[in-house]
């Protein structure tokens, strides 16, 4: 008959809900500040959308002053970027301009023609490009999968001396690169593991177990230890435990470390242009010393650091979801 | 099913003792209900015969074999907790099967299927099965976190203030259902709270805990009618009991700051003690032998809670219905003598003299 | 305490096409205790939330003493807001929050000084001016949220079922003392709860909502004896009245398990006339008005009795599982499966109509 059950789950409200949030006044104001913030937005990312348009410019239209906003787009400097050319004698290049117009030459080859060259292979950027790759993305799941058993350990377990472990683990964060440059390059000499790539994931693993550590441990906190001890009692051994109910919660967690730690590693400089030389060197070195040669060649720095953005951008992209954590404002009974 | 005894638990964190020598037993198929405040105790001593603390001194014994050195999940026992018990990534159906599909057990999923439907009749959740669970309110998931103890058919219930963040009138409802539940189970269950309503409604019989230490044991009746300390006395029943500060003199007990008399004959009373009448053995009387002035009136509509004060001394007097009187009148009163309770000034109990 | 009449006028509260509060009406005089009352979810937090401004209206105007406040900012109000978890500053001392909202106001030091030692004196938390929150016990820190309110001295008092994080024993206690400061200090109080015996306890009138709709405004005397509906009749008392569904024929209602009451004078045409074409009414009584007795009317099997510390509580099964509670002392008891007959109060007796939920009103006596 009468029935006084609860209503159901509160629905969290993503928008204010106080007086003067709500106000007709407070919505124009509102809408006014984010006009205004996307403006800014736009402006200070300027330099990223200069450095994506020159990407696209050819070598001439680079060097004009006052610089072109309307021009033809070419991918010209991505030829630069990722291959090695070599001037064509006559006979090579009438072979190719035949080639080009019977449709069997390939988009590079064709830009390479105007300026009267061909390809002889891929750049060493490549190569260095595919360093990073294995290096920033063996490093991040590296201090990913340590921090977060060691973050579990710090949350859930009587560690003696734990405040002053973590406090320790946060201490190797403070030391600026430039300090330690110089001991590590002697100790990897030592341990011959100067320019190896094991010796560039090792270093951007342990620099990366501090921030890891203390964020996830921050998210491992936050899941009610209940949920475990539930398990336990029922029969779960705390490693099952931990798979089961603690990782499927921290997801949000782990996606934000997996973020940061990926940014780091993809991004330093100041370790790999000290520690590696040929194997293991890593694409922002890369990019920069590409200055030297026959002149600054923009429009292959220019495609190279876009590219080099890229895929930062899609993987924070596809973790989005789970970055993004409810945010409420207020939580309203529906 | 099974019976438990804990001998002698102590427990110490590095600020406080939790639990000094704790014991107590109980039948199989018995519902005991662990009493006390927050901070009593009871949780640890839950979390101990659980296994998921270890006590620093004393035993378990479970069918007269210690399990002290049992893990939790060896220990056949089923935890019920106050909140967070439920694994918001899972829907209902799957937080029922879970204790089913631990490696401890191993299953069969049709098993499964027929161990959780039956659950879900007997807790009126089978609805909700498909649900994920930050889908439910409250009440309901309760009912899951009991329904997940219950389809593992444990040796042991475990339930930690299953109610205490419930609506009232929904812990009203899940404490007749629980209850009956037990009783058609024949589950042996360990129930802790605060709520002495829950404890006189539901227990078999009940210990009451304060400050780590078991104050009393004893069916609800026992601890009402014969509460051992002016801690039980104050405890259980409401409104709260009144405890007076009263002598003996001539053969009569004197309360003090007051022109309360009664006799004194029956009792083997010391020269000052302490006297405690329950408020409903208070009544209103025209012709009473004592008068007092009406500070506050609480209407509850089933009865009314009346606040006197006789001369200087403040009384708590529950009559039924409606009452009549107004703050401020001046009103007449009596005590039902035969339902007095004494006790000395270490707050222990008086028995009364055999006649 | 200045005054304060609050004043609703058509207050909703909507999110898209559902509904948190519907559009309600209700008048809280100068001084009065008025109590929201509900199930979780009802819409009384929300209610009280939008007198407070925290909360937006959708719909309808607020007015404070006359005056349109419906957008005023929350501490443009002149209202105080008591929370369930306290909202103490935990840095601050204790009487450094009591003072924290004068001094937010810019009052000067002495003044300060002065309405806190008033307040604190009528708390009696003189004891605990240095201590930081986290120190101390949950009533306590209740106390100090009092404090915190009173020290404004505005013209009402907003509470958020303050006495929920209490225990049980403590909530007596604490609910005595909030009466008589309200009585002291006679502010008008808005107070939502869940627990219908702090309502009754404490209101002067109660607000009983349910799925975002008013069920009924009464004093707790009214909703006790007079239950507008089945839901009020039923969230009322613990445990709440007894409905059993029966059939109207011909001066006595016909019950599950071959029980026969007939009906009480007052109540023979008002029964006839709401009931015209379909005989289905549903009879209420409360616990404490069946009275077991061997000539008793009605019967039923004993399924279960609830030991209450004072008094018993028998759950008779009438039919079927149809279970009925009747308040009883601790004397006689009974096994289970025990028959027994028991009759019902004519004057506490009452029916409602089981399409509409609503109650029948008795003829008034002649």
């Amino acid at each position: 008959m009468a029935r006084f059950e609860e209503r159901g789950p509160r629905v969290p409200v993503a928008h204010p809900t106080r007086v003067d949030k709500v106000h007709p006044k407070a919505q124009a104001t509102r809408r006014v500040v984010a006009f205004v913030s996307v403006v800014v937005a736009v402006i200070m990312l300027l330099p990223v959308l200069i450095m994506g348009i020159t990407a696209f410019k050819s070598r001439g239209d680079v060097m004009v002053s006052p610089p072109k906003i309307l021009f033809k787009p070419t991918i010209e400097g991505f030829v630069y970027l990722f291959t090695e050319r070599a001037v064509a004698n006559a006979a090579r290049l009438e072979e190719m301009e035949s080639n080009a117009k019977a449709g069997k030459l390939s988009l590079f080859n064709r830009i390479a023609l105007q300026s009267g060259q061909e390809i002889t292979g891929p750049s060493s950027y490549v190569f260095r490009l595919w360093n990073s790759v294995i290096i920033a993305g063996l490093s991040t799941v590296a201090s990913v999968v340590l921090g977060l058993f060691a973050a579990y350990a710090f949350s859930r377990f009587k560690v003696p001396g734990k405040d002053d472990l973590l406090f320790f683990i946060l201490s190797t964060r403070m030391l600026p690169a430039v300090v330690v440059t110089i001991p590590l390059f002697l100790m990897y000499r030592q341990l011959g593991l100067h320019d190896r790539h094991l010796g560039m994931i090792i270093l951007y693993t342990v620099f990366n177990l501090s921030f890891s550590v203390w964020l996830l441990k921050g998210f491992i906190d936050e899941i009610p230890k209940e949920y475990e001890e539930a398990a336990l009692v029922d029969g779960y051994t705390r490693l099952q435990a931990f798979f089961r109910i603690v990782l499927p919660q921290a997801v949000t967690g782990i996606a934000a470390t997996t973020v940061f730690c990926l940014i780091f590693a993809w991004n330093e400089y100041a370790f790999s242009l000290m520690l590696t030389s040929q194997r293991a060197r890593t694409a922002p070195v890369s990019i920069a010393t590409m200055m030297g040669r026959g002149g600054i060649e923009w429009t292959a720095i220019a495609a190279g650091s876009l590219g080099f953005l890229i895929p930062v951008v899609v993987v924070t992209f596809a973790l989005r979801k789970y970055l993004l954590r409810g945010i409420t404002f207020g939580a309203i009974r529906g | 099913m099974s019976q438990v005894e804990l001998k002698d638990i102590t427990k110490r964190f590095p600020t406080v003792t939790a639990l000094q020598d704790v014991s107590f037993s109980f039948a199989h198929g018995e519902f005991f209900v662990l009493l006390g405040p927050t901070g009593a105790g009871k949780t640890t001593t839950l979390r101990i015969v659980a296994g998921l603390e270890k006590q620093d001194s004393g035993t378990i014994c479970m069918d007269g074999q210690s399990i002290d050195r049992r893990t939790p999940a060896e220990r056949d026992v089923a935890f019920v907790f106050q909140q967070y018990s439920l694994y918001p990534t899972m829907t209902v159906y799957d937080n029922l099967a879970f204790p089913l599909r631990s490696p401890l057990r191993r299953t069969p999923e049709p098993q499964i299927k027929i161990r959780v439907e039956e659950a879900a009749e007997k807790l009126r959740i089978a609805h909700l099965l498909k649900r994920r669970t930050a889908q439910l309110s409250g009440g309901e998931m309760q009912r899951v976190a009991i329904g997940r103890a219950i389809v593992r058919e444990p040796r042991l219930f475990l339930m930690d203030e299953p109610l205490s963040n419930l609506d009232a009138k929904l812990r009203e409802a899940l404490r007749v259902e629980l209850k009956h539940l037990q009783k058609t189970q024949g589950s042996t269950t360990l129930f802790v709270t605060h709520d002495q309503i829950e404890a006189l409604t539901m227990a078999d019989r009940i210990a009451v805990l304060n400050e780590g230490e078991v104050v009393q044991q004893g069916t609800p009746d026992d601890i009402y009618d014969r509460p051992a300390t002016t801690f039980v006395a104050q405890l259980v029943g409401t409104p709260k009991i009144n405890l007076l500060a009263a002598s003996r003199r001539d053969g009569t007990v004197h309360v003090r700051g007051s022109g309360l008399r009664v006799p004194a004959s029956r009792y083997a009373l010391p020269e000052t003690f302490l006297m405690g009448v329950r408020p409903e053995d208070i009544r209103p009387d025209p012709q009473g032998p004592f008068g007092a002035e009406v500070t506050l009136i609480e209407p509850l509509g089933v009865e009314t809670i009346l606040h006197l004060k006789a001369d200087e001394l403040p009384l708590l007097s529950l009559v039924p219905g409606m009452a009549p009187q107004r703050v401020g009148d001046r009103i007449r009163f009596a005590i039902v003598q035969e339902k007095l309770h004494f006790f000395g000034l270490d707050n222990r109990r008086i028995a009364e003299e055999r006649t | 305490m200045q005054m304060a009449t609050i004043e609703l006028q058509k207050v909703e509260k909507r999110f898209g096409d559902s509904h948190a509060v519907k559009p309600l009406d209700l008048t809280i005089r100068d001084g009065e205790f008025v109590v929201l009352l509900g199930p979780s979810g009802c819409g009384k937090t929300t209610t009280l939330r939008m007198i407070s401004g925290l909360e937006a209206v959708t719909g309808g105007k607020i007015l404070l003493n006359g005056k349109d406040v419906t957008w005023n900012h929350p501490s443009e109000r002149d209202m105080a807001f008591v929370f369930q978890f306290y909202a103490l500053y935990s840095h601050l001392s204790v009487r450094q929050n009591i003072a924290f909202p004068l001094q937010a106001q810019g009052m000067k030091r002495d003044a300060v000084d002065r309405r806190v030692k008033e307040v604190v004196d009528i708390l009696r938390i003189q004891h605990l001016l240095r201590v930081r929150p986290g120190k101390l016990s949950g009533g306590d820190q209740q106390r100090v949220a009092l404090a915190r309110a009173l020290v404004r001295q505005p013209s009402a008092f907003l509470m958020d079922e303050p006495l929920g994080a209490l225990d049980a024993e403590l909530r007596e206690s604490m609910r005595a003392e909030i009466k008589n400061l309200h009585i002291a200090q006679h502010a008008t109080t808005v107070y939502v709860t869940h627990d219908q015996v702090e309502a009754m306890a404490l209101g002067d009138r109660i607000v009983v909502m349910s799925a975002a709709e008013v069920q009924q405004v009464g004093t707790p005397i009214d909703v006790y004896y007079n239950p507008a509906n089945l839901f009020v009749a039923r969230f009322i008392g613990s445990p709440g009245m007894n409905l059993i569904k029966g059939r109207y024929e011909a001066g006595a209602v016909r019950l599950p398990g071959d029980n026969r009451y007939p009906v009480p004078a007052p109540w023979s045409s008002p029964l006839a006339n709401a009931l015209a074409g379909q005989p289905e009414v549903v009879l209420g009584f409360r616990p404490e008005a069946a009275t077991v007795t061997p000539q008793g009317a009605l019967s039923g099997e004993v399924y279960a009795t609830d030991m209450h510390g004072g008094y018993t509580v028998l759950h008779v099964n009438v039919n079927e599982n149809e279970i009925v509670h009747i308040r009883s002392d601790r004397q006689t008891s009974f096994g289970m499966g025990a028959r027994v007959r028991f009759d019902i109060d004519a004057e506490m007796v009452r029916f409602f109509n089981p399409q509409t939920e609503a109650a029948l009103r008795r003829e008034a006596a002649r």
